[in-house]
């Protein structure tokens, strides 16, 4: 994953903070953001998953032309495989870490670099096979200052988790 | 409001409920405003038919991201250094979830003074759906 331009705005950190519950005014009002000691609006801690919207190969998201695996008229868009249908598209996420080096905020210009890291394998009581691997993100700014270092680590079952 | 190390100590607790009965309508709200439209979440046709799990589930992302609310909440704004999770349930529609965060150390890092909390989220049959910790900057 590559995100060559990620624009941080701040009727999208409304939008995220909104989605997520919070109505801490700092993600919504940039006079009483002023009044704050951040002295502007910043970004939720998660909101830098966000630059998933400005992915242009994120495969989460249904593209123009392109078929898309959920529910039409049939239960899926497309013909899948049956094996490994745990995590339906892209595996399960396993964890998720932020290093923040600075918040971002409305008018930052990030880019996001992804490298993979580590891969390993466990057996899993209620899915079977599990197979985790890493992504490190650098989140920079437009001066290619790091602001957030994320690290996620993805999962994939070989069946749907027990319930 | 920030933290003052002199008013915390190690086992000092702080907990906020993060959601009642969580709605199918939020989590498409955090589609949206994240960008994940993975059916998982949204599309119980696929979600029951093909992938076959009992109903959608909210993105671990949803939790973490209302687990941060309560974080943010207690730490006071822009002090997060850090914050990790791992997600050890998956949420449902109609759950209720409660989060803690319980200071571990209170320490010096990079010449700042920082709080360590261990931080957990757990759903309403006490199961635990996020394990994590989250690193703050606290005024002395």
């Amino acid at each position: 994953m590559a995100v060559n331009k990620f624009p941080v705005e701040a009727s999208h950190i409304m939008m995220f903070a909104r989605s997520v519950a919070d109505d801490n005014q700092i993600y919504y009002d940039d006079e009483y953001a002023k009044t704050t000691e951040p002295g502007t609006i910043i970004a939720p801690p998660t909101f830098v998953q966000a630059s998933a919207q400005f992915d242009p190969d994120y495969s989460l998201r249904p593209k123009v032309g392109a078929p898309w695996f959920g529910s039409g008229k049939e239960p899926s868009g497309i013909k899948r495989e049956s094996s490994g249908g745990g995590g339906g598209g892209g595996g399960l996420h396993a964890e998720q870490h932020y290093e923040y080096h600075r918040h971002p905020k409305p008018g930052d210009i990030l880019t996001g670099e992804t490298k993979p890291g580590k891969t390993w394998e466990k057996e899993g009581r209620r899915s079977g096979k599990l197979v985790f691997s890493e992504s490190i993100t650098e989140y920079r700014d437009q001066n290619g200052e790091l602001v957030v270092t994320a690290r996620g680590v993805g999962v994939r079952t070989e069946r749907p988790v027990d319930q | 409001m920030a933290l003052k190390a002199s008013e915390l100590k190690v086992g000092d607790t702080y907990s906020e409920c993060l959601v009642e009965d969580l709605k199918r309508t939020q989590i498409v709200q955090y589609a949206g405003a994240s960008g994940d439209y993975n059916p998982l979440h949204t599309d119980e046709v696929f979600t029951t038919q093909v992938a076959k799990y009992p109903s959608v589930f909210a993105h671990g992302m949803l939790s973490m991201g209302m687990t941060g609310r309560m974080v943010t909440n207690y730490v006071g704004d822009g002090r997060l250094k850090k914050f990790g999770v791992r997600f050890t349930n998956q949420v449902w529609p109609g759950d209720t979830l409660n989060a803690t965060a319980t200071v571990e150390e209170i320490t010096e890092e990079d010449g700042e003074t920082v709080v360590n909390l261990k931080v957990e989220t757990t759903n309403q049959d006490g199961a635990t759906v996020i394990s994590g910790y989250a690193c703050a900057r606290v005024d002395a």
